[in-house]
């Protein structure tokens, strides 16, 4: 499995590309092949806020639902919402074409209390 | 953790094993999704050798075994298969059950795997002091189901046993894949056609090995438990401990069909005729959701005044349907099908309707 390096990751496995005032989130490949093939996937709409370390979704496999955790805050300018309509994307591609939301970052100091891909590949090793 | 027989070929089918009822079993080997649907569409195959397996024989057997279960042992030929709820005197259930006819005074109870010990010792504690003798044999047994529209092709490549006169329901012996005295019996948990394969644990990977390359010919795959349970909910097989426990009842499960209560004794007889003189409070129904989400086990169900009227059991993306469903208990009155309710998923009220069972309608089932 790949953890691309231009990306941060949270401990709950959702990772956050910077872009600007904006920033993509999506979960690893790692999250992605714990739950195994998605069949349902959550999210907030546009216009909404989420906050660091709080539920704002949720991905279902057949067998089990995983929350969202959001790993920075920030008002959702986007949702991907190919991937709801087809939530084997994110299996498929975790990491560009099944990415979730789009945030507008209310904290980009956030971002320093992720890890990088160096270190999320050392603490998933440790699972 | 027990292992099955199996266990060596489901690592080098490269399964994803987890813990389940003190056994190490394939939850999948690929997708949930995909083992669905290629029983649906083909064929799979299944390790179950972790139900449990007790043999009752003796002149007194049967009477036995008809006095501890809800539905008519004693008019079963040798030969026939029955499913029956096992009761507590207070209508709650012990166990869901298939009892094999295996000959006048000779029986065979398949009882699921998470009630192993407690069924045993149900038994125990009941059986006369003469006329029957009980063995357990689950951990020394082997189950391995084949199920699909293309079951039969893919057992009769390695039996010379009568499969296409082999009625639904019913069992047959001899020589499979060169191992004697093999049961085979025409009985699933699917919805689809298929057989289920029993013997001592010596012989299970020899079998395996011999139907599969068969299997993949028939476009089959390696079925794990999480399919199993997909494939069950589609048709409401009930699962103990989801939606059948001691404080549940047949009669508000469903299983109306399985309560002789004219048959004579057996245990829950009484709480159950009373059961029926006041009609069940509440019924296991089917349900699909209107709006988007998964209902899981627990999920609290309200009427549109916000009034609590039950609980989700079962709850799943249908991989046939493509979408949401699920099994409830509703209180009387709010059971019919094409009501509507609310199932509160992480919250949120979501609407969701009664439908009938089955959830899946083109199952090969013979």
């Amino acid at each position: 499995m790949s953890y691309p390096d231009d990306r941060k990751y949270a401990d709950s496995h959702e990772w956050v590309l910077a872009e600007g005032e904006t920033a993509l989130i999506g979960i690893s490949a790692y999250a992605a092949g714990e739950l195994g093939e998605l069949v349902y996937i959550e999210l907030p709409e546009v216009g909404e806020e989420i906050e660091v370390g709080a539920e704002f979704g949720v991905v279902e496999s057949v067998k089990a639902a995983s929350d969202l955790v959001a790993p920075v805050s920030g008002e959702i300018v986007e949702v991907n919402d190919a991937a709801v309509d087809e939530p084997k994307t994110v299996n498929d591609d975790p990491y560009d074409a099944g990415w979730l939301v789009r945030v507008r970052l209310s904290d980009p100091g956030e971002l320093d209390d992720l890890h990088n891909a160096g270190s999320y590949e050392e603490m998933i090793g440790e699972d | 953790m027990r292992k099955t027989s199996l266990n060596a070929i489901h690592q080098e089918l490269d399964a994803q094993l987890i813990e389940f009822a003190g056994y190490e079993m394939p939850v999948k080997y690929s997708s949930i999704n995909e083992e669905h649907l290629t029983v649906r569409e083909s064929v799979g195959m299944f390790d179950l050798s972790h139900m449990g397996e007790f043999h009752l024989a003796g002149p007194g057997a049967v009477t036995f075994v008809d006095g501890l279960v809800t539905n008519d042992v004693a008019a079963l030929e040798p030969g026939q298969i029955l499913y029956t709820p096992m009761c507590y005197p207070d209508g709650g259930i012990v166990d869901d059950l298939l009892v094999y006819r295996l000959g006048d005074d000779e029986l065979m109870l398949v009882v699921n795997a998470s009630n192993i010990e407690k069924d045993w010792a149900w038994v125990e504690e009941h059986l006369p002091a003469e006329g029957v003798t009980a063995e357990n044999r689950s951990y020394q047994t082997t189950l391995v189901a084949v199920q699909g529209p293309g079951a039969e092709k893919v057992l009769s490549a390695v039996t010379e046993l009568d499969l296409s006169g082999l009625a639904f329901y019913a069992w047959t012996r001899g020589t499979v894949a060169g191992i004697d005295d093999v049961l085979v019996s025409r009985t699933g948990y699917t919805g689809e056609d298929g057989f289920e394969i029993y013997l001592p644990d010596e012989g299970g990977p020899a079998l395996w090995r011999a139907l599969w390359p068969h299997n993949v010919e028939a476009g089959g795959r390696a079925i794990g438990l999480g399919a199993r349970d997909t494939l069950r909910l589609e048709m409401k097989y009930a699962l103990y401990g989801n939606d059948i426990d001691k404080t549940t009842n047949p009669l508000e499960a469903g299983l109306k069909w399985t309560v002789k209560l004219d048959k004579g004794d057996f245990i829950g007889r009484e709480s159950l005729l009373e059961v029926k003189r006041n009609k069940v409070s509440r019924k296991l129904i089917c349900f699909e959701m209107l709006d988007r989400g998964i209902a899981r086990h627990g999920a609290p169900c309200h009427d549109d005044d916000g009034a609590e009227i039950g609980a989700v059991t079962s709850g799943t993306m249908s991989p046939s349907l493509g979408k949401p469903i699920g099994l409830a208990y509703l209180k009387r009155g709010h059971t019919k099908s094409g009501r509507e309710f609310h199932v509160e998923i992480r919250g949120k009220l979501r609407r969701a309707v009664v439908v009938k069972p089955p959830f899946y309608k083109e199952g090969s089932r013979k």
